[in-house]
């Protein structure tokens, strides 16, 4: 067992957990926040993504000791003061979800794409969402998201 | 007040998913669960000799193990087919036993031999390893093409086939085919997809020891269908005693229609072990076990006369249901897919042969189109290749043969109510800039690449109905749907429905259609699905019926409770029924234009009387409340259709496909949210793209599945398309009220062939087989340089 101690959403949080927890399972089963989701195992398909120190990672294949420390935040941390997220009320307002799976983690790199390049092109977009899988949209509307959220951030 | 039906409103459902508060199933959690890990077949036919669980009885946190033996003793029934398929000779379909956990032999990889439920995970997984599974391997069946001559996998199934259909007229075609000028042939093989819904399959069962009422909580698209088969095949629990719920999930496709060995598992044993059990599928799981899509071997022939006009058609295909045949397995290369393969033409004589053959490959069923994208696709291709082989434009020689008149009774089945397929396809060249290709291909040359445009008109049948015709062609139940509206005291409106949403955005367009027939606002309105214990019986979604069903019965339901309130403000009114209009949410007295508002009038519903006069406003023969619901069977199906044109790039030094423009004309009839149905485009072209350049199911010869993760299975990512370009045309639906047409899978029906004839179009005619990877394409270029050099 390794205690693990995290800055979660602004909130200090330590837990007690087996040694090979991922941060993905300690979120979602040690602290409840299952908003951040597991689509796959093997890091491909980005549901899982979440932010740790402000950048982007798969918390599928990470092991929640590994970022002992470590301020993160997860889709449910993204709104402030009951406000949505610019890239929140874009993806709502572009029709960028369907079933809502993929969501949280696509946000989460939406977010860091815009933190890391300020105007992407469609190109850019599509390329950093690589490692992001939607089966429902066909991606269009998220792309879609992405350019209306970086006009408001 | 505004219509919102026909209005892009925001959806209600995307404040909590955007926020993390979906709530899937493998976020619930029940205090005192358990979890479940199953024991799966490594082998693709294999007999099973002994299962040991002694160990893993003994091993750490272990509560329980189970076995093909024990769901036998307690006569658990397996999974069933949906649908008796009667072959060509009039014999019924042949369908083996499908046990949850199998006995005696186990028929593909993945299927499930024990089960074994621990305190934890990681003790769950580590018991499942001490299971001791003695088998002797058998030679698998894998390839459908060669499953006839190959061994019989199931006793009782000679030649491994389930059914030899027919539909059509055999002789005709021979004639039309004797005065034909030519016969354009075509082989195709319809490439096996994996659904991949990206939220894996899961199930939490609580069973309640006091009521002895099983809750089982699931990724389902038809949780009341599942509970149906789950008490009347599955010997679970009676129907009062069980509870499906199937609250947010992740998207389905088809996948999701099954009532899969898991859950019928955990729920039994649920009650075995009196505790709550939670099993989650791994992505690997999911690959092996899921029901997966397509996977069908064609050959069919078009004849035609030297000036394009369609004569004849016939259709031969061999079609794998996998391991064993589930709810939509056998209906899907049959029904769904044979009277579409006549695609929107005239064409006066056709047939479509299909046997049906099992394999030790996972179960094949619905995944989006279901059948009308193979169907499609054989149409699509012949006719692509016709106007190559006589010279004749694409689209012209689609113009040429369209029907114009409607209803439009097509060759095999189907009545087309309602269409303008030149409207579409006009509309579709116009948009892509169809005559501005070949400049386009001119500029491609130069840069030494290859560009190819390709056509597809289509048309699907979708909202599967009436009851008695689908029933009377083999359907174990009846394809309606139902509806519920209550009315609270205070205004607001809860609408049950038996569709489900996993991604179609109910929640949103059944409000806007609610609110515009109750005249309320849409905040008022919740739409409630997803639980047996909630609303009336429901059969769930798929085959794009939920609006044209499921939402029909909505407008019903809403419809009742405005002539109720009609009668009721009446007589709060104190003039004759036939004297008030409904208006914008309000009762209104034409004489002296007095009203009531809806809400004013339900209110009066639930508390009819008042303090110190004996006065009701329920007139005689009503009672109080104001609920009112619905079941809704269509008189037939819905029919979209519509045109679409692609164009890809290749580069020959690598074989790499670029979908450069993409252009879709659909005909959905009304449509109720422009935002959400562009959105079911996208995601439906994507799906097809994803068919055919990109996603392939590869089982070897042993029947290992050797896509079994993202790492091999290729999921199509956001840099694998170009924008699309949509349009709509419209022409109404006239079996509904709405005028309303399903559009869930247009775009992964339409788009395969789109695909496939524009990167044909690019290699010169050279046949080539989807998915049109780099490396085949890459092939195909060298293969076409050669022989241009020939020709040289």
């Amino acid at each position: 067992m390794t205690k693990v101690t995290l800055e979660v959403n602004g909130k200090k949080v330590s837990k007690e957990v087996p040694d090979h927890t991922l941060l993905s399972v300690f979120l979602r089963d040690n602290l409840n926040l299952t908003g951040t989701h597991v689509g796959c195992d093997t890091s491909q398909c980005g549901a899982c993504v979440v932010h740790v120190d402000g950048k982007s990672i798969k918390s599928c294949s990470t092991l929640a000791a590994d970022v002992e420390g470590s301020k993160v935040t997860t889709i449910e941390g993204l709104a402030k003061d009951g406000k949505l997220h610019p890239m929140q009320e874009a993806f709502k307002k572009t029709h960028g979800l369907q079933c809502g799976y993929c969501t949280p983690g696509m946000v989460m790199s939406a977010v860091d794409l815009l933190q890391t390049k300020k105007n992407p092109s469609d190109q850019e977009i599509r390329e950093w969402l690589e490692g992001n899988i939607c089966r429902c949209t066909g991606y269009q509307n998220i792309v879609a998201a992405v350019k209306e959220a970086a006009t408001k951030m | 007040m505004a219509s919102l039906v026909g209005s892009r409103v925001e959806r209600k459902e995307d404040g909590r998913f955007l926020q993390g508060r979906g709530r899937y199933t493998a976020d619930i959690n029940i205090a005192n669960q358990t979890y479940a890990v199953f024991v799966r077949s490594p082998h693709a036919r294999a007999k099973i000799k002994s299962v040991d669980t002694s160990k893993a009885l003994k091993s750490s946190g272990v509560v329980g193990v189970l076995t093909g033996k024990e769901i036998a003793e307690d006569k658990i029934g397996g999974l069933i087919a949906g649908w008796a398929i009667r072959s060509e000779d009039g014999s019924e379909m042949k369908v083996p036993a499908n046990p949850p956990l199998a006995k005696d032999i186990a028929n593909f990889v993945g299927e499930p031999i024990a089960v074994v439920f621990a305190e934890t995970l990681d003790e769950a997984k580590e018991g499942a390893e001490k299971v001791k599974v003695d088998y002797k391997v058998l030679k698998a069946v894998v390839d459908p093409a060669d499953a006839m001559k190959s061994e019989a996998i199931h006793d009782g199934v000679d030649k491994n086939l389930c059914y030899d259909w027919l539909l059509g007229d055999r002789k005709a075609v021979d004639e039309a085919f004797a005065k034909a000028d030519k016969i354009i042939k075509v082989d195709l093989i319809n490439n096996r997809l994996v659904p991949n819904a990206m939220e894996p399959r899961a199930c939490v069962v609580d069973y309640n020891t006091a009521s002895e009422e099983i809750t089982l909580y699931t990724t389902s698209q038809n949780p009341h269908l599942s509970r149906l088969v789950m008490s009347a095949f599955g010997n679970v629990a009676p129907e009062n005693k069980l509870r499906v719920v199937a609250p947010d999930v992740g998207g389905g496709f088809g996948s999701k229609i099954n009532v899969y060995n898991e859950e019928i598992v955990c729920s039994w044993a649920s009650k075995k072990i009196e505790r709550p059990i939670k099993w989650v599928a791994e992505r690997t799981e999911s690959f092996l076990t899921d029901t997966h899509g397509r996977d069908h071997v064609t050959h069919a022939e078009l004849a035609v006369t030297n000036d394009g006009k369609f004569l004849g058609f016939k259709n031969e295909t061999i079609a794998n249901l996998g391991a064993y045949a589930r709810v939509f397995g056998t209906v899907t290369p049959t029904y769904l897919f044979g009277p579409c393969a006549t695609g929107v033409y005239v064409i006066p004589a056709a047939y479509s042969n299909v046997k049906a053959v099992y394999t030790n490959t996972a179960p094949v069923d619905a995944y989006r189109g279901a059948g009308r994208p193979e169907a499609t696709y054989t149409i699509e291709r012949l006719v692509e290749k016709a106007a190559m082989e006589l010279g004749i434009d694409k689209t012209e020689i689609r113009m040429k043969n369209f029907p114009t008149q409607f209803p439009f009774k097509q060759t095999l089945v189907h009545t087309v109510d309602s269409g303008d397929y030149v409207a579409g396809l006009e509309k579709a060249k116009q948009m892509a800039d169809y005559a501005g290709f070949e400049a386009r291909r001119k500029k491609s040359e130069a840069n030494g690449k290859l560009r190819g445009i390709g056509v597809s008109s289509y048309f699907e049948a979708c909202g599967i109905a009436p009851s008695a015709a689908v029933m009377s062609l083999g359907c174990g139940v009846g394809l309606w749907e139902s509806a519920e509206v209550r009315f609270n005291p205070t205004g607001q409106i809860s609408v049950f429905t038996g569709a489900h949403s996993h991604g179609q955005s109910h929640d949103t367009t059944f409000a806007q259609i609610a609110a515009d027939e109750l005249g309320v606002p849409m905040e008022n309105i919740d739409v409630v699905h997803g639980d047996t214990d909630k609303g009336t019986f429901g059969m769930g979604t798929y085959g794009s019926r939920s609006l044209t069903v499921g939402g029909i019965a909505i407008v019903n339901a809403c419809k009742k409770i405005v002539a109720k309130g009609k009668r009721v403000a009446a007589k709060m009114l104190e003039v004759n029924e036939d004297e008030i209009e409904f208006k914008d949410g309000e009762f209104v007295a034409l004489k002296s234009n007095k009203k009531k508002t809806i809400g004013e009038v339900a209110f009066a519903c639930y508390l009819p009387g008042q303090r110190d006069e004996m006065k009701s406003p329920i007139p005689e023969g009503d009672e109080p409340g104001l609920i009112e619901s619905s079941f809704f069977d269509p008189a037939n199906f819905s029919f979209p259709a519509g045109s679409h044109i692609c164009e890809v790039e290749i580069d020959p030094d690598t074989g790499n496909v670029k979908v450069e423009k993409y252009t879709a004309v659909d005909d959905f009839g009304r449509i109720v949210n422009p935002m959400i149905v562009e959105g079911q485009v996208h995601g439906g072209i994507a799906q097809g793209i994803g068919q055919a350049l990109h996603e392939n199911t590869q089982y070897d010869e042993t029947g290992q599945l050797m896509t079994a993760s993202y790492m091999d299975y290729t999921m199509p990512r956001a840099d694998n398309f170009p924008e699309f370009n949509l349009g709509f045309t419209c022409t109404h639906a006239t079996s509904n009220p709405l005028g309303v047409k399903g559009c869930g899978e247009a775009g992964a029906i339409a788009s395969p062939p789109t695909v496939m004839n524009a990167v044909i179009d690019a290699l010169g005619g050279q046949e080539i087989s989807m998915p049109a990877t780099a490396e085949k394409v890459w092939k195909a270029c060298k293969a076409m340089k050669k022989s241009n050099a020939k020709a040289a």
